[in-house]
C-alpha cells in the first residue's frame, strides 16, 4: 500500500502541495490529471524527495513505512522510482554500466551480492525485447544525444530493470509518436502486477486509452478535487478543466 | 542534502601522507657553486655532467622566477632547501634487490608498488626512486635481451655517456626557464629509457616518485629516446608524506622519438596536496615535460591525471619537428580544497602535414583554482598541418574557479585548426536523477566527473585507467553533503 497523507510543501515560500491525500492499493493503476501548475510534477518531485522542496510536512508511506525523511537514493531502493518528465543527460556515463550501478546499489542496500555480470547482461537484454529496443542504446552515454522518445523508452527500460514497488510516470506521454507511445504502454502494461503499485502524471487521456486506470483524480491548486472511475478522464476530455474547477469533492 | 552545502568539505585524508623513518644522508640546506659540486661528487660524475651543472647554475642566477602563471604562493626560499637526500646506504653496491634496506621495501609495498622479484607488477617494469636516488629497477635483465634499457639516470651517465652526451638538454635546454635551469643544476636521479630500433618494448615502464624527507628538493630528469620504428609506453606516479612546510619538485623530463616512433607518456601525479582546511603544507610541483618529434611520422602522446600538490605548473609540449608527426595532449586536472594548477600544454608544428590533439579536463572543488593555459604554434613551413583542441571545465560548488587561456599563432595558410571549449556545472538534476535511480550522492557524483573525464581515461594504459578512476572517487569522497 502506498499512502500519502496531507501533503503539504512549498519553494521559495509559495506553496504548492495543499494538503494533497491519496492511497493507491497494491496491483491498483491511478492517474492523476490537471492543468499546467496546479502540482503535478511538483508531487512526483515530493515523492522522490527533490532537494528543492525542503521539508515537506505530511505522510507518504510505503507498506507502513515512513518514507518522507529517507533520501532520494533510500526512496528509490525502498522501491519507489520516478519516470522523469524530463529525464537528464550524464555525458561519457555508458547507459548499461549506469544500469548496472543502479541496480547493484539496490542489491547492496538489500544486503544482496552483486548481480554477476553474465545474469545482468542476459536480464538487460530481455528487458530490451519488452520494449524492442536494440542492444546498441546500452553502449550510449546516458540520455546524452537521444531523441525526446528514446529517452522517454530509457526511462520505462530503467523502470523494468529496477524492478520497483511504486511508479510514477511523470507525462511520460509527452514527446511520443504514436508507435513510440504503444509501445511504452505495453511496457508498462507488460510490468503491472497484483503488487505494484502505479501513479500517471498527464495532461492527456490518450495515454489511458493504452494503460487504463482504477482510479483518475483530478487535481487543481495543490491537491485532489475530484476522483472517479476511468470515465472521469474523458468527461474531462470532453468538458475541460474549468468544469471541476469550484466542483470539490 | 544538496549541492549549496558544497562548502562543508571533510577532510578526507592523505592515503599517502605517511613518512619512513629511515636515516637519511642530507647535504646541507642552501643552494651555491660548492653545494652543485658536492651533489656531483655524491654521484660520482663525469666531468661532462659537472660541467652542465656550473652552466645552469649560473644562468639559473641571472633568471627570474617567472610570475605569469594564475598561481598564488608565497615566495620560495632556495636557500632553506636541502638539495640531496638519500635514504643512507652500505657502501657496497647493491646486487639484487634483496640486498634493498626492508624499510624502503614495505614503503614501495604500502605504496602499491612491490618490488620483490615474487610480488613485482606483471608486465610492469618498475624504477622506483626514493628521494633523490634509485632504489631499485625490476626486470631489467629481460629488458635488455630485447636491447631495451631501462635504469636510473645515474647508471646511464656513467654506462651510456655517448647517449646521454648527445641527448640531454637537446629538448629542454639548460636556459630553456627558471626551474629547467635549477633542475639543469641540481638533478639527482630520475630514469633513462633507450629503445633500439625496431623494438616494441615488450611491457610498460613505469617509475615511482617518492619523496620522503622534509624540506626537501627532488629534481629528477627522465630521459627518452625511442629509436626508428620502436614503441614505448611509460608511465610515472608519484606521492608524499605529509608536512606542513612545502617541498619542491621541479623535474625536467625529455623524449625525444625518431622516424616512425612513438612514445606513451602517461602520469598519475598524487603528490600532497596540503592540509584540506589551511592549504599549509603540500608540494610545489615545477615540472617541464617536452618532446622532440623529431623523425618522420614519429608520434608523442601525454596523458596526465593531476590530482595532487599544492602548486602544479606544468605544460607538457610536442615539438612536431619531422614531417607527418603527431603530437597529443589528454589531461584531467583536478583540484580540491586550496590547490592550485596552472597546466595545459604546447604544441609547436614545425614539419609539414603534422597533427595535434589537446583534450584538456580541468575540474574544480572546494576553494581551489583550476586553469588551463594552452599554446598552438604552426610555422610557416607547418604547411597543412592541422590541431583540435577541447577544453572543457567543470566546476563543483561555488568558491571555485575555472580559467581557460589559449594561445593560438598560425603563420601559413594551409593549416587546420579547430577549438571546442565548453565549462559545464554539476547540476543538482543530475545528481538527482543518479539518486533516484538508487545510487548514492557520492558515487552519482563520481559517476558524472568519471563520464567528464571518460575522454582522457581511455588513452591510459588499461592497468592504470582503473587505479585513475579510483583516485578520482577518493579525491571526491565528502566533497557533497
Amino acid at each position: 500500500m502506498f499512502e500519502i497523507k496531507d501533503l503539504k510543501a512549498s519553494i521559495e515560500e509559495k506553496d504548492i502541495l495543499n494538503g494533497l491525500s491519496l492511497t493507491i492499493k497494491p496491483g491498483e493503476i491511478h492517474a492523476i490529471m490537471g492543468p499546467n501548475g496546479s502540482g503535478k510534477s511538483t508531487l512526483a518531485k515530493v515523492i522522490s524527495g527533490h532537494p528543492d522542496f525542503e521539508d515537506p510536512e505530511g505522510d507518504i508511506k510505503l507498506d507502513g513505512k515512513d518514507i518522507l525523511d529517507l533520501e532520494p537514493d533510500e526512496r528509490a531502493n525502498e522501491g519507489v522510482f520516478l519516470a522523469f518528465q524530463y529525464p537528464v543527460d550524464i555525458p561519457g556515463v555508458n547507459n548499461s554500466e549506469f544500469l548496472r550501478m543502479a541496480y547493484n546499489a539496490k542489491q547492496k542496500y538489500q544486503n544482496q551480492p552483486e548481480i554477476d555480470p553474465f545474469d545482468f547482461e542476459s536480464l538487460i537484454k530481455e528487458k530490451l525485447t519488452v520494449l524492442n529496443m536494440k542492444e546498441a542504446f546500452l553502449s550510449r552515454p546516458v540520455n546524452h544525444g537521444f531523441s525526446g522518445g528514446e529517452k522517454k523508452r530509457n526511462e520505462i527500460l530503467q523502470m523494468l530493470m529496477l524492478d520497483p514497488r511504486v511508479v510514477i510516470l511523470d507525462e511520460t506521454d509527452s514527446g511520443l509518436d504514436i508507435d513510440s507511445l504503444k509501445q511504452v504502454s505495453d511496457a508498462i502494461n507488460h510490468f503491472k502486477s497484483e503488487n505494484k503499485m502505479i501513479l500517471i502524471i498527464t495532461h492527456y487521456q490518450r495515454l489511458l486509452n493504452h494503460i487504463v486506470p482504477d482510479t483518475v483524480h483530478i487535481m487543481a491548486d495543490g491537491k485532489i478535487t475530484k476522483s472517479g472511475d476511468k470515465s472521469l478522464a474523458l468527461t474531462l476530455e470532453d468538458q475541460g478543466y474549468d468544469a471541476f474547477k469550484d466542483n470539490q469533492s | 542534502m544538496s549541492l549549496k552545502e558544497f562548502s562543508d568539505i571533510a577532510n578526507k585524508e592523505y592515503e599517502y601522507g605517511f613518512k619512513t623513518d629511515i636515516k637519511t644522508e642530507l647535504i646541507e640546506k642552501g643552494l651555491n657553486e660548492d653545494i652543485v659540486r658536492k651533489i656531483s661528487a655524491k654521484n660520482n660524475e663525469p666531468d661532462f655532467i659537472l660541467e652542465f651543472r656550473l652552466k645552469a647554475y649560473k644562468h639559473w642566477l641571472t633568471m627570474e622566477e617567472p610570475d605569469w602563471a594564475l598561481l598564488d604562493y608565497p615566495e620560495i626560499d632556495y636557500q632553506a632547501l636541502h638539495y640531496y637526500a638519500a635514504p643512507e646506504k652500505p657502501k657496497e653496491k647493491l646486487k639484487s634487490m634483496d640486498d634493498v634496506d626492508p624499510e624502503l621495501k614495505r614503503t614501495f609495498e604500502k605504496l602499491g608498488i612491490p618490488l620483490n622479484e615474487q610480488k613485482k607488477l606483471a608486465n610492469v617494469a618498475v624504477d622506483a626512486i626514493f628521494d633523490s636516488v634509485s632504489v631499485a629497477t625490476t626486470y631489467k635483465e629481460k629488458l635488455m635481451k630485447h636491447g631495451v634499457i631501462f635504469c636510473p639516470f645515474s647508471e646511464a651517465v656513467e654506462k651510456y655517456p655517448e647517449l646521454i652526451k648527445k641527448y640531454m638538454g637537446s629538448v629542454v635546454p639548460h636556459t630553456d626557464n627558471y626551474f629547467a635551469a635549477l633542475n639543469s643544476a641540481v638533478f639527482t636521479e630520475g630514469s633513462f629509457v633507450y629503445i633500439p630500433k625496431d623494438t616494441i618494448c615488450p611491457m610498460e615502464l613505469s617509475t615511482y616518485f617518492r619523496i620522503n624527507a622534509e624540506q626537501t628538493g627532488q629534481f629528477e630528469r627522465t630521459l627518452i629516446i625511442c629509436e626508428e620504428n620502436s614503441y614505448v609506453s611509460y608511465l610515472e606516479g608519484c606521492t608524499a608524506p605529509k608536512f606542513d612546510t612545502n617541498q619542491l619538485h621541479a623535474a625536467i623530463v625529455e623524449l625525444v622519438a625518431l622516424d616512425n616512433a612513438e612514445i606513451k607518456y602517461s602520469t598519475v601525479q598524487n603528490w600532497y596536496a596540503g592540509d584540506p582546511k589551511t592549504g599549509k603544507g603540500g608540494i610545489y610541483n615545477f615540472v617541464t615535460k617536452r618532446g622532440k618529434c623529431l623523425g618522420k611520422k614519429s608520434k608523442i602522446s601525454w596523458t596526465q591525471i593531476e590530482t595532487g600538490s599544492a602548486i602544479t605548473w606544468k605544460y607538457p609540449s610536442c615539438m612536431l619537428i619531422g614531417d607527418d608527426s603527431i603530437g597529443e595532449f589528454f589531461s584531467v586536472a583536478l583540484t580540491n580544497h586550496h590547490q592550485q594548477a596552472d597546466t595545459g600544454t604546447k604544441m609547436v608544428h614545425i614539419g609539414k602535414n603534422t597533427k595535434s590533439t589537446i583534450v584538456s579536463k580541468g575540474i574544480s572543488v572546494g576553494k581551489s583554482v583550476n586553469t588551463y593555459r594552452g599554446k598552438v604554434q604552426m610555422n610557416k613551413s607547418a604547411k597543412e598541418s592541422e590541431n583540435f583542441t577541447q577544453c572543457d571545465s567543470m566546476l563543483i560548488g561555488d568558491e571555485c574557479s575555472a580559467n581557460t587561456f589559449p594561445y593560438i599563432d598560425v603563420r601559413n595558410a594551409s593549416s587546420n585548426l579547430g577549438h571546442e571549449a565548453a565549462t559545464v556545472k554539476v547540476s543538482e538534476e543530475q545528481l538527482f536523477y543518479c539518486q533516484q535511480r538508487g545510487i548514492s550522492l557520492e558515487d552519482a557524483l563520481t559517476t558524472i566527473v568519471n563520464g567528464f573525464c571518460a575522454d582522457v581515461f581511455k588513452e591510459l594504459p588499461t592497468e592504470f585507467a582503473v587505479e585513475a578512476t579510483q583516485l578520482l572517487s577518493l579525491k571526491l569522497e565528502n566533497t557533497v553533503g
